[in-house]
C-alpha cells in the first residue's frame, strides 16, 4: 500500500475532528486531575462521566450514519445492539462484584439470589473474564445484526418495512429483557458495579481513562467509517443508497454489501454501549425502547447524515441540549423541544449542520469553476 | 349469616314434612343416632351422622347445622346431646326442650375433617328437597362433588319429585357420580351407565371424576372409563379452543380498530404516520371530556356519552389530522423515511401537549350500563364490552368500506391514489383530496380512540402501546388492502390469544412479532399484495 | 439445467408472465442471433419493459424457456446479479445514472471487476482501469464532464452515460429502453453512430418508438403487440404490414 490511502483517509474536516477529539481526550483529564477544584477551569467528575456518556452516544451515532447516511438503510433499532453491548460489559461487571453483593454470593448475581435461582445459567458462564466479555460485546450485537440482516436484506425488504421491522424487533428484545426469567435482571436491570479490570468504577482516575478508552474508540470507528466510506465499498454503498435496482443490475450483491455494512455497524453500536455502561453504571431494558433508537436517528439528521463529523457533531448537540432542558424547570418543555427538532430539521434542514455547510461549500466551489472559460461545449450543441 | 340460618331452618322444617311418611315409619332412629355423639369418638361421631341422614327426621338439619358450627354440646353423665342456639340458649336434642341448667361435664363434640366432609355431604342431601330449584341445584352439584354414598337415596327421591330439568340433570349426574364410586356395592353395568352420564357432562370435573377412578375395577368398567375420559377432553379442548377464538377476535378487533385509520393513511396514501396512535389517544381522551361535561352538566345522559363522543373524536382527531397533513406531510410526499420521523417528533409534541394539559396520570374512563357485564354462552363468558367492540369495529369498517367505493370523495380518492397526475388532469383538486385522506384516517383513529378507551387506560402513552402492533398488522395484511387489514388484524389477534397458553403473554407477543418479522421476508408486501407494475411506482 | 440446442445468443420461447390476470407477455417468442442488433417497437403495453425485466431478471416468467449463450443458462432460475455476472446489461427507459457520484466514478463502479464485498474493501485505482475509463469517456462523448456530478448532466447526457456505463460493464448482450427518448433530433442521430458502434463487437437489442431513429439504424426490426410478436423483418417490410399499421402506426 502506498502513502495515497492515508491522504484519501483524511481530508481537512476528518483531520480537524480527530485533533479536536484528541484534544478533548486530553484536556478534560487533566482540568478534572490536576487543576484544583476551586478553580474556574476545574471540570468535575460529573461532567467527566457526561463528556463520556455523550462520546458513547457519537459512536452510536457514527454507527447509525454508516448505514444511513451512505448505504439509506434506516434502522429504527440500533438501540437494541448498544444495548446488547451494554449487557455484555453489565454481565461481566456484576460477575466482578463477586461476594461484595447484598447477599454475598461469590457466583450469582444478587438478582439471582433473590430470585431463588440455584446455579448461574450456562450463558452467564465466562463473563467473569474480561477478554471473554469483550469478545462478546463484539459478537452478539454483530451476530443478531448478521441473523436479522440476512433475512431482511435478501428477501429485499428496504425503506420503511425495513425501519418497521427493525423497530419491533428492538420492540421484542424489549419485552424479553424486562422478563425475570430471561436471566438478566428484569426490570431493573444490572447495576451496583464494583469494579472494572480491578479499578473502582467510582473513582476519578477510573472515570477519566473510560473517557479517555471512549475518546480512543471514538477516533477507531471513525477511521474505519471513514476507510470504508472512501474506498469503492463505499461509492458502492452511496450507489445502492441511491439506486438500489440499478446497482443490482451492474452485478454488485447489494444483500452481501448491506448485510456486511449493517453487521460492522452493529458491532460498533455494541461496543459504544459497553462503555457507555460502566460510566453510567446501569444498563436496563429501558435502553431497548424504540424511542431511544428513533432519538440516535436524530442525532445523526441534525448532524447532517452522510457526514461522519456531523453524526458526531449532532450527538453531541442534541445530548447538550438535552442535559441543559431537563435539569431544570425547562424540563416540561424537553419533549417539545426534542419533537420540534424532529419536524423541523427534516423540513427546513434535511442536510444537517455539516451537509448544509459543505453543500454550500461546494455550491461557492462549483461557481469558482464554471466561472472560467473554455468549459467544454455540450457534445450535441 | 343470622338469614342464612333462618333459611336452613325453615328448609329443614319443609324437609321434614315431605319425608314425613318416612318419618314415621322409622320413629325412633333420630333418638338412637344421638348416642353416638356421646362416647367422644370420631368413628361414633361419623356412624352417627349416617345414621342421621338414612333417619329422614326433619330434626336432622337442624341438628347438623349445629353440629357444624360447633353448638352441639354432649353430658356423658346425662347421655344427653345439646344443642346450642345463636343465643347461647341450650335446648335439648331429642325432646327440643329448653335446658335452664346444663350437666356440669358438658362438652362440645369435636369434629375432624372427615366428620365436616360427612357433615357437609349429608346436609347437601338434605338441602336437595328445599323449594328454590337454585338452592336445589346447588346441592345436587353438592352431593356431585362429595359423591357420599350415604346421599344415594335421598338423591334417587328427590330425582322422582323433580321437575326442573337443569337441577334434573345436576341429580342424575350426582347419582352417577355415587355410583362409580360406591365400591362393590352396584354392578359393573350401573357402573358403565353412571360413566355415560359423566361423560355428557363433560366438564373439568367430570373428567377428574373419570380419571380418577380405582384401578381395581373390572375392564370393562376401565374401558368404558378410558374412552369417556378421551371424549371429555376432546370436548374441553373444544370449548377452550372456542373461548381462545373469542378472545383472539377480541384482541383482533382492537387492532383492526387501532390500524384501520393507519390503513388509510399508510396503506393508501403511503404516509408513514408514527403519530397515529396519538390521534387514536386523542379521540379517547375526547371522551374523557364528553364524560366530565355530563358528569357536571346532566348524568342522567350518562349512557349517552360515548354516542355523542364518536362524531366529537372523529371531528378532533381528523381536524389535528388535516392540520398536520397541510403544514408538515405536504411538503414531504415522496421521502418516506423523513415523513417517519417528522411524524415521530409530532408525536412527542402531542403527548406533551395532553400530559401538560391533563396531567400524566391515568383518566378515568365510565362504562354507560350497557357495556358492563357479561352473559355465558355454553362453556364460555362472554362480556359485553368487548362484544359492543367488536360490532364497532365492524360497522367502522363496513362505513369505511362503503364510503370508499360509492361516495364522491372515495373514488376521487382512489384516483388520486392510483395516479395522482391523471387524476389531477381529470380537474381532481388533488392537494385537497390528500387533505381529506389524511384527516379520515385520522378521524378514524380518533373513532378508535373511543371504543379503546373502554377497554384500555387513558393516559399520554395510551398511542405508544398501539403503533407498533397497528403497523404489523397492515403490513401483514398487504398494503392498501382494507380485507387484508381485516384480516390481519383477526389473524394477529387470534394467534396471539392461541400462543398465549403455552408461551405466556410476553413471550406470545415476542413470537408474534418474530413471527411478524420472518413472515415479511419472505412476503415483503403483505398476504394480500399487489402485484405488477403498481407495486414499483 | 437442461442443455438445449441453439446456435442464438437470445432464445425465448412461450414466454407467458400475467400480473393479476392481465397477461403481459402471451407466449412470446424470438431468438437473437450472437453479434446482431434488433429493434424492438410496439405500442404502450405490448409488453416490450416486461420483456426485458424478464431477460435481466427482475420478473420471473408463469410459464416459458429463457436461454442465453446457445442455451447453456436458464435465465429464469438467475437473479439480477447473475445475469448480470453472464454479460446482460441494461439501460433502463427512465436514465437512471448514480446522481451524488461523478460522472468517473459512475463509470468506475460499471466497470468489469470483482463486484465482490472483500474486492470493493481492499481495492486499489490502476492506471489500465483509469485507461479505460478514458476510452469510454472518449467513447460517450463526456471528456470534459468526468469529475462533474451525475445529477447535474443534461438528460441526453445521462442517456450517454448510462450507455458508456453499460459498456464498462463488458457484457455480451445489450438490452437498451428508449435511449433517444427527449433527446434532440442531432442526439438522436448521434446515439444511433454510438449505438452502430457498439454493436461491432456486442449484440445489441433496443427497444424505440421513434421510427426514424430505427430507420436509421437499418436492423432487423420486431413489432410486439398484446405480449407477442405481430410482425418481424425489415424496417420497410414491417412498416408496411397491415396489422402493424392497423394496431400501432396508424392508417
Amino acid at each position: 500500500m502506498s502513502a495515497f490511502p492515508l491522504t484519501r483517509l483524511l481530508d481537512n474536516a476528518s483531520t480537524i475532528f480527530l485533533a479536536l477529539l484528541a484534544a478533548f481526550a486530553i484536556a478534560i483529564p487533566v482540568l478534572n486531575l490536576l487543576v484544583p477544584a476551586g478553580s474556574g477551569l476545574h471540570v468535575s467528575t460529573y461532567l467527566v462521566a457526561l463528556f463520556g456518556k455523550y462520546i458513547c452516544y457519537a459512536m452510536l451515532a457514527l454507527s447509525i450514519d454508516l448505514i444511513w447516511g451512505y448505504a439509506g438503510i434506516l434502522s429504527l433499532g440500533h438501540g437494541a445492539f448498544f444495548a446488547l453491548g451494554g449487557y455484555a460489559m453489565g454481565m461481566y461487571l456484576m460477575r466482578q462484584i463477586g461476594a461484595r453483593g447484598v447477599y454475598a454470593n461469590p457466583i450469582l448475581p444478587d438478582f439471582m439470589v433473590f430470585l431463588n435461582w440455584q446455579e448461574l445459567p450456562l450463558y452467564w458462564y465466562g463473563f467473569n473474564h474480561f477478554a471473554y466479555a469483550a469478545l462478546m460485546i463484539v459478537l452478539v450485537p454483530g451476530l443478531v445484526a448478521f441473523v436479522f440482516g440476512w433475512f431482511a436484506f435478501r428477501s429485499r425488504v428496504t425503506g420503511v418495512y425495513l425501519s418497521i421491522i427493525t423497530q419491533a424487533m428492538t420492540y421484542a428484545l424489549m419485552l424479553g429483557f424486562f422478563r425475570n426469567n430471561f436471566g438478566f435482571g428484569g426490570n431493573n436491570g444490572l447495576t451496583d458495579f464494583k469494579d472494572i479490570l480491578g479499578f473502582n468504577v467510582q473513582a476519578e482516575g477510573t472515570r477519566n481513562a473510560l473517557l479517555v478508552v471512549s475518546c480512543l474508540a471514538l477516533a477507531l470507528s471513525f477511521l474505519i467509517c471513514r476507510t470504508i466510506v472512501t474506498s469503492k465499498f463505499g461509492k458502492v454503498l452511496v450507489a445502492i443508497r441511491d439506486a438500489e435496482a440499478r446497482t443490482r443490475f451492474l452485478g454488485y450483491r447489494v444483500e452481501a454489501y448491506k448485510l456486511f455494512v449493517f453487521t460492522l455497524s452493529a458491532c460498533m453500536a455494541g461496543v459504544a454501549g459497553a462503555l457507555y455502561v460502566p460510566q453510567v453504571g446501569i444498563i436496563n431494558p429501558g435502553e431497548f425502547a424504540p424511542a431511544n433508537s428513533i432519538e440516535a436517528v436524530i442525532w445523526v439528521a441534525v448532524g447532517g447524515r452522510g457526514t461522519l463529523t456531523g453524526a458526531v457533531l449532532g450527538a453531541f448537540v442534541v445530548n447538550y441540549a438535552k442535559t441543559f432542558f431537563t435539569s431544570g424547570w425547562l424540563a416540561p418543555y424537553w419533549l417539545f423541544v426534542l419533537g420540534g427538532l424532529f419536524v423541523a430539521v427534516t423540513l427546513l434542514l434535511p442536510r444537517g449542520i455539516v451537509g448544509t455547510f459543505e453543500w454550500w461549500h461546494e455550491r461557492r466551489a462549483e461557481k469558482k469553476i464554471t466561472a472560467l472559460p473554455a468549459s467544454a461545449p455540450h457534445a450535441a450543441e | 349469616m343470622r338469614s342464612f340460618y333462618d333459611r336452613i331452618v325453615a328448609l329443614v322444617l319443609v324437609a321434614g314434612i315431605l319425608f314425613g311418611g318416612a318419618t314415621v315409619a322409622r320413629a325412633g332412629a333420630y333418638e338412637d343416632a344421638l348416642a353416638g355423639f356421646t362416647t367422644d369418638s370420631f368413628g361414633d361421631t361419623a356412624d352417627a351422622i349416617d345414621s342421621l341422614a338414612a333417619s329422614g327426621d326433619p330434626r336432622t338439619g337442624l341438628l347438623l347445622e349445629a353440629l357444624k358450627d360447633q353448638r352441639l354440646l354432649y353430658s356423658v353423665e346425662a347421655k344427653k346431646v345439646f344443642i346450642k342456639d345463636q343465643s347461647d340458649k341450650l335446648t335439648d336434642a331429642a325432646t327440643g326442650e329448653a335446658v335452664a341448667t346444663p350437666p356440669s361435664d358438658i362438652e362440645n363434640v369435636r369434629l375432624n375433617n372427615r366428620v365436616r366432609g360427612m357433615i357437609d355431604a349429608a346436609l347437601g342431601s338434605l338441602t336437595l328437597m328445599a323449594k328454590e330449584p337454585g338452592r336445589r341445584l346447588d346441592a345436587a352439584q353438592a352431593v356431585f362433588k362429595s359423591r357420599d354414598s350415604s346421599a344415594l337415596h335421598n338423591v334417587d327421591k328427590a330425582r322422582e319429585k323433580e321437575t326442573d330439568p337443569r337441577v334434573k340433570k345436576a341429580l342424575t349426574e350426582a347419582r352417577a357420580a355415587i355410583i362409580l364410586y360406591s365400591g362393590d356395592s352396584s354392578s359393573p353395568e350401573d357402573k358403565i351407565a353412571a360413566i355415560a352420564v359423566i361423560r355428557d357432562r363433560g366438564d373439568q370435573d367430570a373428567l377428574g371424576l373419570v380419571d380418577g377412578l380405582p384401578s381395581d375395577l373390572p375392564p370393562a368398567v376401565r374401558q368404558a372409563a378410558a374412552s369417556a375420559s378421551a371424549k371429555i377432553q376432546g370436548n374441553l379442548a373444544l370449548w377452550s379452543a372456542i373461548q381462545n377464538a373469542w378472545y383472539g377476535l377480541s384482541l383482533g378487533s382492537v387492532l383492526l380498530l387501532a390500524a384501520i385509520g393507519l390503513a388509510i393513511t399508510f396503506g393508501v396514501m403511503g404516509i408513514i404516520n408514527m403519530a397515529h396512535g396519538e390521534m387514536v389517544m386523542l379521540g379517547a381522551y375526547t371522551t374523557f371530556v364528553v364524560q366530565e361535561f355530563i358528569r357536571a352538566r346532566n348524568p342522567t345522559l350518562f349512557d349517552y356519552s360515548l354516542v355523542i363522543a364518536v362524531p366529537l373524536a372523529f371531528v378532533v382527531s381528523g381536524a389535528v389530522g388535516i392540520a398536520i397533513e397541510r403544514s408538515i406531510i405536504r411538503f414531504l410526499y415522496g421521502r418516506p423515511l423523513e415523513t417517519l420521523l417528522a411524524t415521530w417528533g409530532l408525536s412527542l409534541i402531542l403527548q406533551q401537549a395532553i400530559r401538560t394539559i391533563f396531567g400524566p396520570t391515568n383518566k378515568e374512563v365510565g362504562n354507560p350500563s350497557w357495556m358492563s357485564g357479561a352473559f355465558d354462552l355454553g362453556g364460555i363468558t362472554i362480556t359485553y364490552n368487548r362484544l359492543w367492540i367488536i360490532c364497532f369495529t365492524l360497522a367502522v369498517f363496513v362505513a369505511l368500506l362503503g364510503m370508499l367505493r360509492f361516495t364522491r370523495l372515495g373514488l376521487e380518492m382512489r384516483a388520486v391514489t392510483q395516479n395522482r397526475s391523471m387524476a389531477a388532469a381529470m380537474g381532481i383538486r388533488t392537494a385537497r383530496i390528500d387533505a381529506l385522506t389524511f384527516g379520515l384516517g385520522s378521524g378514524i383513529a380518533g373513532i378508535a380512540g373511543v371504543a379503546l378507551s373502554q377497554i384500555d387506560n387513558v393516559s399520554p402513552n395510551l398511542g405508544q402501546g398501539y403503533i407498533i402492533d397497528s403497523f404489523m398488522v397492515v403490513v401483514f395484511g398487504g398494503v392498501g388492502n382494507l380485507w387484508g387489514t381485516l384480516v390481519g388484524a383477526f389473524t394477529l389477534g387470534i394467534a396471539n390469544k392461541f400462543l398465549e397458553p403455552y408461551a405466556g403473554a410476553v413471550l406470545g407477543k415476542i413470537a408474534i412479532l418474530v413471527l411478524i418479522i420472518l413472515f415479511i421476508q419472505k412476503r415483503p408486501r403483505g398476504m394480500f399484495a399487489l402485484k405488477g407494475r403498481a407495486v414499483e411506482a | 439445467m437442461e442443455p438445449k440446442t441453439t446456435s442464438a445468443l437470445l432464445y425465448l420461447d412461450a414466454i407467458t408472465v400475467s400480473f393479476d390476470g392481465f397477461k403481459a407477455l402471451n407466449e412470446l417468442s424470438f431468438v437473437i442471433e450472437p453479434r446482431e442488433m434488433r429493434a424492438i417497437i410496439g405500442p404502450n403495453g405490448a409488453g416490450k419493459t416486461t420483456m426485458m425485466d424478464v431477460i435481466t431478471g427482475k420478473t420471473r416468467p408463469d410459464s416459458g424457456d429463457v436461454f442465453f449463450e446457445q442455451g447453456s443458462y436458464d435465465l429464469s432460475k438467475l437473479d439480477e446479479t447473475e445475469i448480470a455476472e453472464l454479460g446482460i446489461g441494461r439501460k433502463f427507459q427512465k436514465p437512471t445514472v448514480f446522481d451524488m457520484h461523478s460522472v468517473e466514478d459512475n463509470l468506475l463502479l460499471a466497470l468489469k471487476n470483482d463486484r465482490s464485498v472483500r474486492a470493493t474493501l481492499i481495492w486499489e485505482n490502476t492506471s489500465s482501469q483509469q485507461n479505460r475509463i478514458h476510452e469510454i469517456l472518449d467513447t460517450i462523448r463526456l471528456k470534459n464532464m468526468r469529475s462533474r456530478v451525475a445529477g447535474s448532466l443534461s438528460h441526453g447526457q445521462k442517456q450517454w452515460l448510462e450507455i458508456g456505463m453499460l459498456l464498462a460493464q463488458g457484457p455480451k448482450l445489450l438490452l437498451v429502453d428508449e435511449p433517444v427518448a427527449g433527446m434532440t433530433d442531432a442526439e438522436t442521430l448521434q446515439t444511433a453512430e454510438l449505438l452502430k458502434d457498439i454493436n461491432r463487437d456486442r449484440t445489441v437489442i433496443v427497444v424505440e418508438h421513434d421510427m426514424a431513429f430505427v430507420r436509421e439504424l437499418g436492423v432487423k426490426v420486431t413489432c410486439l403487440h398484446e405480449g407477442s410478436v405481430l410482425a418481424e423483418g425489415t424496417i420497410d417490410q414491417v412498416s408496411t404490414n397491415d396489422r402493424v399499421v392497423e394496431v400501432y402506426l396508424g392508417r
